[in-house]
């Protein structure tokens, strides 16, 4: 029992807010964690990072209006994702400077509306929240919206699981097998509109690369197939999520009168995974390296 | 087309921004027989193989292929991709994939796949890596996994690109001799890309020989003799044998490396 509440303090599980962030934060880290394999898989994690960013335009908009911020995130990255694959740049090198060049607009645009939210609130708070987040305010009207996103993105990756397996190997062998590589693509770039604007919701949108882009790699180092890679993505982002939200409540308590931010605790969090799971990946990695080509 | 052909191209013609890279290429594979499609690098194999496929649209031409068993379309072995060592798929999940990887849906296999899995694992022999992610294999386990990955749904057709390129001697010839064995076994007519035909010569029935943009097409005893061989070439070579093994060479230098000679010439080290 007193083990117990050195680890959960008191108070913790009665938290309004509280409660409202554990739930957000872990739909948000199950879905990045998801979407996030694929994500990597495809050698798309540039593309989730811009997009990611260029959705803080949208959040911060929706601040301006005083509409709900999760709508902003997701309209503005579901545009970018649909363009993204409508333009089907094929070459990397290409779709890099696209990206980047896309990226560079969307945080220009962050920076005008944010300026013009200061200039009519006089607070900084929402450029804040909007890019590292800030989990503890988010409204407990905000979670069957949440909830309903993270669904509709699980779904649809669930529906093109198998060709974005097989494409990860090969488009040219999806294709020649019949699988729809462009519909598909489409999909998966939806999904990942969804997960990066739940990410940047919870985790703010410059952080959101974090949860979506850190679970995936760690489970990848060591994960030897495509069930397992999933499981503990989510396992690894989930547990950071809610490390994240328990560490940032007890800081409270370290710093009486302000507590950390939560986004920086789940990044800590994640990162020290990343680096046990290189340790634990590392050895089918140099077995790999021994054989000849 | 003839009633046993697996694959019968007509008139085909592909040009990329005007440029013709194939025009009228004309040839048939039987069923069951295994062909070597032969030419240099930039002649045309993989867009002709493409063509055959549908990954590309050909400007005009004619593509037929044998229907093959419910739902088994060509079997295809892509030109050398990289898989990235850290891809959470094994060899098996890679196999199993050919059966149903083009689907939507969340998958699900039953006993009857999996055996299905087993026995192409078994027949390539892969059993041996069938739990090691494919990405850390070696070059030959890679090509034995992605032949069964093609084969799992028994095409009557199996497409390979350039599977010889970057295997070494001995590698060549098992894959060779394996592609030969299932080629018999399940009755699948084989079509495979190469620059070089000497590791083949032993294996094949027929020669598609790919150059200035049209192929001809033959039984390999009526190509892979002197005076054809040197037709197609472009200079003379000899069809050697040695051991009971058939080899072509260059009997001189070939002109484009006697041109490169000349502008760049090579300063051998003297034997005493
Ligand atoms: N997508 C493409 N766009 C333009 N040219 C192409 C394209 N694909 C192939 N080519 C050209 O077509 C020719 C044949 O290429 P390819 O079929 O790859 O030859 P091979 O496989 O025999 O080496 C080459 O000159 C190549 O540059
Ligand atoms: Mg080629």
């Amino acid at each position: 029992m007193h083990l117990l509440e050195l680890i959960v303090p008191p108070g913790f599980l009665a938290n309004g807010p509280v409660h409202t962030a554990l739930i957000v934060g872990a739909g948000a880290a199950v879905v990045s964690a998801i979407v996030g394999v694929f994500t990597v898989m495809r050698g798309q994690s540039f593309a989730g990072h811009a997009l990611a960013d260029v959705s803080s335009a949208g959040g911060s908009a929706a601040f301006l209006l005083g509409l709900n911020p999760l709508l902003g995130f997701l309209g503005v990255a579901a545009l970018a994702a649909g363009g993204m694959e409508w333009a089907d740049v094929r070459d990397a090198r290409e779709r890099d400077l696209v990206t980047g060049v896309m990226l560079g607009v969307g945080l220009g645009l962050t920076a005008l509306l944010l300026y013009l939210g200061t200039i009519r609130g006089s607070t900084s708070g929402a450029a804040i929240a909007i890019l590292f987040g800030s989990m503890f305010t988010i409204p407990a009207s905000l979670i069957p919206l949440a909830l309903t996103v993270a669904g509709v993105a699980l779904v649809a990756i669930a529906a093109i699981y198998r060709p974005l397996l097989l494409s990860s190997l090969s488009a040219d062998l999806a294709q020649a097998q019949g699988a729809r590589v462009r519909r598909m693509g489409l999909v998966h770039a939806l999904a990942l509109a969804l997960a990066v604007s739940l990410a940047a919701m919870t985790v703010g949108a410059i952080l959101s690369t974090a949860l979506l882009i850190g679970p995936a790699a760690a489970a990848l180092r060591f994960a030897d197939r495509p069930g397992r890679a999933l499981g503990w993505a989510v396992a690894i982002g989930w547990a950071a999520t809610w490390g994240g939200i328990l560490l940032a409540y007890d800081s409270f308590y370290w710093t009486p009168g302000h507590g950390w931010p939560v986004s920086f605790f789940i990044v800590v969090l994640i990162f020290i995974g990343y680096l046990l799971a290189g340790l634990a990946g590392r050895r089918p990695a140099r077995q790999g390296l021994e054989r000849p080509a | 087309m003839t009633d046993t052909a697996a694959l019968s191209v007509h008139g085909l013609r592909v040009s990329f921004s005007g440029r013709p890279v194939l025009k009228d290429v004309q040839f048939e594979v039987a069923a069951g027989e295994f062909c070597a499609l032969i030419g240099a690098n930039g002649s045309g194999k993989t867009t002709l193989l493409k063509a055959i496929l549908g990954l590309l649209r050909p400007q005009s031409g004619e593509v037929r292929i044998e229907p093959g068993a419910a739902g088994a379309r060509i079997g295809y072995v892509p030109q050398k991709i990289s898989i990235d060592p850290y891809l959470p798929l094994r060899s098996r999940d890679v196999v199993a994939l050919g059966l149903d990887g083009a689907r939507w849906g969340w998958p699900r296999r039953s006993r009857a796949d999996d055996a299905r899995v087993q026995e192409m694992l078994e027949a390539v022999g892969a059993i041996e890596f069938a739990e090691r992610r494919v990405g850390q294999l070696s070059g030959g386990q890679q090509q034995r996994v992605l032949i069964a990955h093609a084969l799992v749904r028994r095409p009557r057709l199996l497409l390979l690109d350039e599977p010889l390129a970057n295997l070494d001697v001995r590698s060549t010839a098992e894959i060779v001799a394996l592609l030969r064995r299932l080629s018999a076994q399940y009755r699948t007519a084989v079509l495979l890309s190469a620059h070089d035909m000497n590791p083949l010569l032993a294996v094949i029935d027929r020669i598609v020989y790919l150059a200035s943009c049209c192929a001809v097409s033959g039984k390999a005893d009526e190509v892979i003799r002197t005076e054809v061989l040197s037709r197609l070439y472009g200079y003379h070579v000899d069809v050697v044998r040695v051991h009971g093994r058939v080899v072509v060479i260059a009997a001189h230098e070939p002109e484009e490396i006697r041109a490169a000679l000349a502008r760049d010439p090579v300063h051998t080290a003297q034997v005493p």
